[in-house]
C-alpha cells in the first residue's frame, strides 16, 4: 500500500488478458456471421458487456487484500457445495447440452454456472488446506483433507454430469500439490486407480501397469497399509471399470469411442470433430480471412461460438492466427507461474498456481479437442468462448493474480517473462 | 509445505518448461493440420459446401447434304431440386405439388434421380414450360434448393420426315449407365436413344459444364452463382449427312399416310444415302423429354406398326428382285450368257417331281432368253436356272452377295438380312431334318423365296454393285468414307448386258408403266409372297437410273402393296425427282 505502487500491479499480465479478451470478442463476432443468421449473430454484444463487467470485478477483487481472499475461502467455499446440491434438482441444461443441468435458473433466466464460482473456491480451500502444512505432504494421510475438499465439488459435479468441469477439477488438484511439493512418485500413486480404470479395458495393459505400480510402491515405500491401499485400489478399479462404462450414458460412451477413431460415426458423434479438423485444416498459413470461414459461415461446423470457437481461429486466420493465440496464452499462463512462484506467502502463491493450473486444463483439453488430441467435453476456451459466467471467472482470476503480484516479494528475475 | 525460494524456483522452472512443451505439441500439431495437410481439408471443405450443377451442352446441330438443318437445339428451361436427404426431398416435392401440379410418378421418378446421384441436383421436371417456370421463378424464397436453369431442348423442324433415321434423345437410363458404351455418363443427362441420334452420341454430345452452388451443412443453397467459376458447356461441332432434304420430303410425301413400306435411295457409287424413310411415321420430337404415355400407347396399337423401321428392321422375302442375284451368280460360274435359253418353254408352270411350280404369269412366257427373261421377271426360267446352278452353287453364291449381311449402314438396330448358310445341305438338314426337304428349295431359292428375308436397306446396297461394276458401297448417312465391296465380277459386256435387261424391264417388261422422260431408268420389280397372309404380298421395286452411268439407286418396299409395279411408279418418281433437282443443282453451282 505505498505509493510507490504502480496503480496496475502487473500490466504486463492485465495487457496480456486484454489482447486475449479482445481476441475472442472479435471471433465471437465472426462466429456470429453466417450465412444462415441465428442467435449467433448478436451474441458479441453481450460477451462485451461481460468483458466490461469482467474488467470491473477485476479491480473491485484487485483491490481486496489477500487476507480477505483468505477470509472469504470458508464461505465461498460453503456457497459453492450448496448452489452445487441445489443444482442436482433445479438445474437447466443449455444449448447442446440441454439434458445436463449446469445452469442456475430462476423463472426461466439463466444466471449463470455455479461450477466457475466452484473452480475458484476449490482453488482457494486447497491453498489454504496445503499452506496450512508446515512441510510438503509426504504420504496419502497428509492428502485426505484436500482430496476431500476437492472430492465434494467434484461428485456433485460429475453428478450434473459435467465431464469437462471435473476434468478441470482433478487437473487443479494435482498441480497444487505439485506446487505444494509433492513428490512425482506421491502424484503417481494418488492418480494410479484412475490409470487402472482407464488401462482395465486391456487386460495385457492392465498387467503391465500393474507391475510398475509395485515397482513403485516398493521404491518409494509408503507406509505400508497406503502402499496395500494404493495396490488393492488398482485392483478394485481395474475390476469395476466394465461397470463404470455401463454407468456413463451413452452419449460419454460415445465421445470417448469417437475420440478413438472419429470416423467410425462421420456423421454423427465424429461429425463435430471431423469438421473441426477440416475447418482448421483447410485454413492453411493465412487462413480464409477474418468472417470468411465457409465451414463457420454454412453452419459445417457446431458450437463455433462455444467450444468449437479455436476452429474459427485456425480457419480464418490460419497457422498464423493460431500461433498468435496459442503464444498469448502462453505468456498468460508462464506470467501467472511467475507470480506464484515470486509469492513468497504459501497461500497467495498457491492460489496463483491453481488458477494458472485452471486455464491450462481449460486450453489444453478444449484447444487438443479441436485437433481430436482430446476427447471431446463440453469444456470452454478462457477468454475465447462465448459466456457471460466464465468471461467474468476468468477476469476474477485475472483480478486474484494482480493482486498476488503486487504483493509478491520474491526476486523479480524468477521467470525473464 | 516447502516454500523455501530455491525449491520455487525449481518447480517454477519445471512447471514453465512443461508448459513450454505442451505448447510447442499444440502448435506442432497445428502445423501438421493446417500446413501439411492443407490441401486435403481444402478439398474435404470445397466438398462440403459446393454442389456441382450440370450444365448441359447444346448438342450437335445435324445437316443435310445443302446446309439445311435436320436437327437443332431450342432454348428449353429444366427444373431440378438439390437436397440434403431423400426425406427433406420428399418434404420439398410435396410442397412444390402444392404450388405445380405433379403426378405421384414425376415424384417418384425425382427421388429414384435423386438416389442415383445424391450430390446433384435431382431433375423435376427435365422439360418444363416457360408458365411453369414462371410460375417458379414467384415462389422461388419457399423453395431452397429450387434450380431453375437453361437446358437446351433437342427439335427435328422435320420430324416426321426424319423418324426413321434421325432417332431421339432422352434421359441416359439405369441399363446405359451400367455399360461401358457410357463410361463418364452421369445420372440426369440427356442422350441419343435411337438413330443418329445413338449412333454419333460421342460426337454429338458435347462436353457438360458444371455450375457451382454453394449449399449449408442442412443442404440448403446459400449462393447459387460465384462460389466459385463456372465451367462453361461446350457445344458439340455440327454433323453433316448425305441426306437430301428436299428428296426426303418428297418420298415421305409419296408415302404420305396411306401407304406402308420403306425405301432406302443412296448414290451407287459413293454409298451416300440420300433419303431414306419408312411409312407410317411419326413425330421424334414427342420423344424428347419423355414420351408421352398415350402417344407411345397409339403407336404401339397402330397395325402398321409405326415404330417398326421398314427400311433397316424389317426383313422381307425379296421376291424377283433376287432373280438378279440369280442371274449375276450364273454368268459368274459362266452357267449361261444372257443369250442363252433354257430346255423347257414356260407354259405358265414347271413340272419338277411331282410338284407343278406355276410362273407368276400363267400365260406363259414361251422360249426366251436370260435377259428377257429378267424383263418379264419368267419363273419358269429362274426355276430351271436355279437347278443348273445347284443348290450349294446357290446358297453359297447368295452368301457371297451379302444375303446374310447388314448393310453395314450407319444406323443403330439394323437387322441382318437372312438367307441360308453354305454349305447348303447342311444348313436345310439343321433346319428341316435330314428327310424333311427336297432339291425342291433350289426352284424357290432361285426366285427370291424360300429361306431369304432381305431389308430394304441391303437390297439398295446390293443394286449398287449392279448399277456400277459389282462393287456395293456401304451406305452411309453421314459423310465419310464409304468402303466399297467387290461382291461379283463379271466383264464389261456382261454388265452392260445386265443393266441392258433391267433397263428392259423398264421400258418393255414389268415395270413398263414407270418409264421417265429423257433419263434409262433400270430396275426390276419383286412381288414376294407374304408369310402373315398369303393374299397380301409386298411389293418390291430396286432400280438406278441413268441405266449407264446410275446416279441414284432407289429401294422400294411396300407391305401388303400387292404387285411390284406400284413399287416401280413409286420410286421412278423419286428418281424423276431427283434427277430432275440435280439438274438445276449443277446449273446453280455453275453460276457461282
Amino acid at each position: 500500500m505505498s505509493a510507490a505502487r504502480r496503480r496496475i500491479a502487473d500490466p504486463t499480465l492485465v495487457a496480456l488478458a486484454m489482447a486475449l479478451s479482445l481476441f475472442g470478442i472479435a471471433m465471437v463476432y465472426s462466429a456470429g456471421q453466417t450465412d444462415v443468421p441465428t442467435v449467433v449473430a448478436k451474441l458479441y454484444r453481450q460477451q462485451i458487456a461481460w468483458f466490461i463487467l469482467g474488467l470491473g470485478a477485476a479491480y473491485a477483487v484487485s483491490r481486496a487484500s489477500v487476507r480477505f481472499l483468505d477470509w472469504v475461502t470458508t464461505p465461498a467455499y460453503a456457497v459453492s457445495c450448496v448452489l452445487l446440491f441445489l443444482l442436482l434438482f433445479i438445474g437447466a441444461g443449455a444449448g447442446t447440452a440441454a439434458s445436463t443441468k449446469s445452469w442456475l435458473a430462476i423463472g426461466g433466466v439463466r444466471l449463470g454456472q455455479p461450477s466457475e464460482l466452484a473452480k475458484i473456491a476449490v482453488i482457494l480451500m486447497l491453498a489454504r488446506i496445503l499452506a496450512s502444512r508446515k512441510v510438503a505432504p509426504r504420504s496419502l494421510m497428509d492428502l485426505w483433507q484436500p482430496a476431500l475438499a476437492v472430492a465434494i465439488p467434484w461428485i456433485l459435479i460429475m453428478r450434473q454430469p459435467d465431464l469437462g468441469t471435473g476434468i478441470v477439477f482433478v487437473g487443479i488438484f494435482f498441480a497444487m500439490l505439485f506446487w505444494a511439493g509433492a513428490s512425482w512418485q506421491l502424484l503417481v500413486l494418488v492418480a494410479s486407480p484412475v490409470v487402472s480404470l482407464i488401462l482395465a479395458f486391456s487386460t495385457g495393459l492392465w498387467g503391465a501397469w500393474f507391475l510398475v505400480l509395485v515397482a513403485l510402491v516398493l521404491w518409494y515405500r509408503p507406509y505400508l497399509v497406503e502402499g496395500v491401499a494404493v495396490v488393492l485400489a488398482n485392483v478394485v478399479t481395474g475390476v469395476v471399470a466394465p461397470v463404470l462404462w455401463d454407468q456413463l450414458n451413452p452419449y460419454q460412451q460415445k465421445r470417448l469411442l469417437v475420440f478413438l477413431d472419429p470416423t467410425t460415426d462421420p456423421q454423427a458423434s465424429g461429425y463435430h470433430v471431423i469438421q473441426s479438423q477440416v475447418a482448421i485444416g483447410s485454413g492453411g498459413w493465412l487462413g480464409k480471412g477474418f468472417t470468411l470461414g465457409s465451414q463457420k459461415r454454412l453452419a459445417f461446423l457446431p458450437a463455433q461460438h462455444t467450444d468449437f470457437i479455436f476452429p474459427v481461429v485456425g480457419e480464418e486466420l490460419g497457422f498464423i492466427g493460431v500461433s498468435i493465440a496459442l503464444s498469448l496464452f502462453l505468456f498468460l499462463l508462464l506470467r501467472s507461474v511467475r507470480i506464484a512462484a515470486r509469492s513468497t506467502d504459501p497461500f497467495p502463491s498457491l492460489v496463483a498456481f491453481g488458477l494458472a493450473s485452471a486455464w491450462f486444463v481449460h486450453i489444453l483439453v478444449n484447444v487438443g479437442m479441436t485437433l481430436n488430441l482430446m476427447p471431446i467435453t463440453g469444456i470452454p476456451l478462457p477468454f475465447f468462448s462465448y459466456g457471460g459466467s466464465f468471461m467474468l471467472v476468468c477476469w476474477i482470476a485475472v483480478g486474484i493474480l494482480v493482486r498476488i503480484s503486487g504483493e509478491g516479494r520474491g526476486p523479480s528475475d524468477m521467470l525473464v517473462i | 509445505m516447502s516454500f523455501h525460494p530455491n525449491e520455487m524456483q525449481r518447480r517454477a522452472r519445471l512447471a514453465a518448461a512443461l508448459l513450454f512443451l505442451a505448447f510447442v505439441f499444440l502448435v506442432g500439431s497445428f502445423f501438421r493440420t493446417q500446413v501439411l495437410q492443407h490441401a486435403q481439408y481444402v478439398l474435404q471443405s470445397e466438398e462440403n459446401r459446393l454442389r456441382e450443377v450440370p450444365l448441359p451442352a447444346p448438342r450437335g446441330v445435324i445437316y443435310d447434304r445443302r446446309g439445311q438443318i435436320i436437327a437443332e437445339n431450342l432454348p428449353g428451361y429444366s427444373v431440378s431440386l438439390l437436397a440434403p436427404g431423400v426425406d427433406s426431398l420428399r418434404a420439398a416435392l410435396r410442397r412444390l405439388a402444392g404450388t405445380i401440379p405433379m403426378s405421384p410418378e414425376q415424384i417418384n421418378q425425382a427421388i429414384r434421380r435423386f438416389r442415383r446421384a445424391p450430390n446433384r441436383p435431382a431433375v423435376i421436371f427435365p422439360d418444363a414450360s416457360f408458365d411453369v417456370v414462371s410460375v417458379l421463378e414467384e415462389h422461388r424464397v419457399e423453395f431452397p434448393g429450387l434450380i431453375i436453369q437453361s437446358a437446351p431442348k433437342r427439335y427435328y423442324p422435320d420430324g416426321p420426315a426424319m423418324a426413321a433415321f434421325i432417332g431421339y434423345t432422352g434421359e441416359v437410363n439405369e441399363a446405359e449407365l451400367g455399360s461401358a458404351n457410357f463410361r463418364g455418363y452421369k445420372a440426369g443427362q440427356q442422350v441419343g436413344k435411337d438413330g443418329l441420334e445413338r449412333q454419333y452420341e460421342h460426337l454429338l454430345r458435347g462436353r457438360e459444364g458444371t455450375r457451382f452452388v454453394e449449399v449449408d451443412a442442412r443442404g440448403r443453397v446459400v449462393r447459387e452463382a460465384g462460389a466459385r467459376q463456372d465451367l462453361l458447356p461446350e457445344a458439340a461441332p455440327p454433323l453433316h449427312t448425305n441426306i437430301d432434304l428436299d428428296l426426303q420430303k418428297f418420298v415421305v410425301g409419296l408415302f404420305g399416310d396411306s401407304l406402308i413400306g420403306g425405301i432406302v435411295a443412296m448414290e451407287p457409287t459413293t454409298g451416300a444415302v440420300l433419303a431414306l424413310h419408312s411409312a407410317p411415321t411419326f413425330d421424334p420430337n414427342r420423344f424428347i423429354g419423355g414420351i408421352p404415355a398415350d402417344y407411345w400407347r397409339a403407336l404401339n396399337e397402330d397395325s402398321r406398326r409405326p415404330l417398326y423401321n421398314k427400311a433397316i428392321k424389317g426383313a422381307y422375302a425379296p421376291g424377283s428382285i433376287w432373280k438378279l442375284a440369280t442371274a449375276v451368280m450364273a454368268i459368274q460360274a459362266g452357267v449361261v450368257s444372257l443369250d442363252d435359253q433354257m430346255p423347257v418353254a414356260c407354259t405358265g408352270g414347271y413340272q419338277y417331281g411331282n410338284r407343278r411350280f406355276k410362273c407368276w404369269d400363267k400365260k406363259g412366257h414361251g422360249h426366251i432368253n436370260l435377259a428377257q427373261a429378267i424383263e418379264v421377271s419368267c419363273d419358269v426360267y429362274f426355276y430351271q436356272l436355279g437347278l443348273k446352278i445347284g443348290l450349294s452353287r446357290l446358297v453359297a453364291g447368295g452368301v457371297e452377295l451379302g444375303a446374310r449381311e447388314r448393310s453395314g449402314i450407319d444406323l443403330p438396330s439394323e437387322t441382318r438380312s437372312s438367307f441360308p448358310s453354305a454349305p447348303a445341305t447342311e444348313y436345310y438338314n439343321r433346319r428341316f431334318g435330314a428327310r424333311g426337304w427336297s432339291n425342291a428349295v433350289s426352284l424357290n431359292l432361285a426366285i427370291g423365296q424360300g429361306e431369304n428375308a432381305q431389308t430394304v436397306v441391303n437390297m439398295a446396297r446390293f443394286y449398287t454393285a449392279l448399277a456400277t461394276d459389282g462393287h456395293a458401297a456401304q451406305p452411309r448417312i453421314v459423310r465419310g468414307e464409304s468402303e466399297r465391296v467387290q461382291l461379283f465380277q463379271l466383264d464389261d459386256e456382261q454388265m452392260a448386258g445386265v443393266k441392258k435387261a433391267l433397263a428392259g424391264v423398264v421400258q418393255r417388261g414389268t415395270a413398263a408403266a414407270s418409264q421417265i422422260r429423257g433419263v434409262m431408268l433400270a430396275g426390276k420389280t419383286g412381288t414376294a409372297q407374304n408369310a402373315h397372309d398369303p393374299l397380301r404380298d409386298h411389293a418390291w421395286f430396286v432400280g438406278f437410273a441413268p441405266a449407264n452411268d446410275a446416279k441414284i439407286v432407289v429401294a422400294v418396299m411396300l407391305e401388303f402393296g400387292g404387285h411390284g409395279t406400284r413399287a416401280a411408279r413409286i420410286a421412278s418418281k423419286i428418281i424423276e425427282h431427283y434427277l430432275g433437282v440435280q439438274t438445276t443443282q449443277v446449273i446453280n453451282t455453275e453460276g457461282e
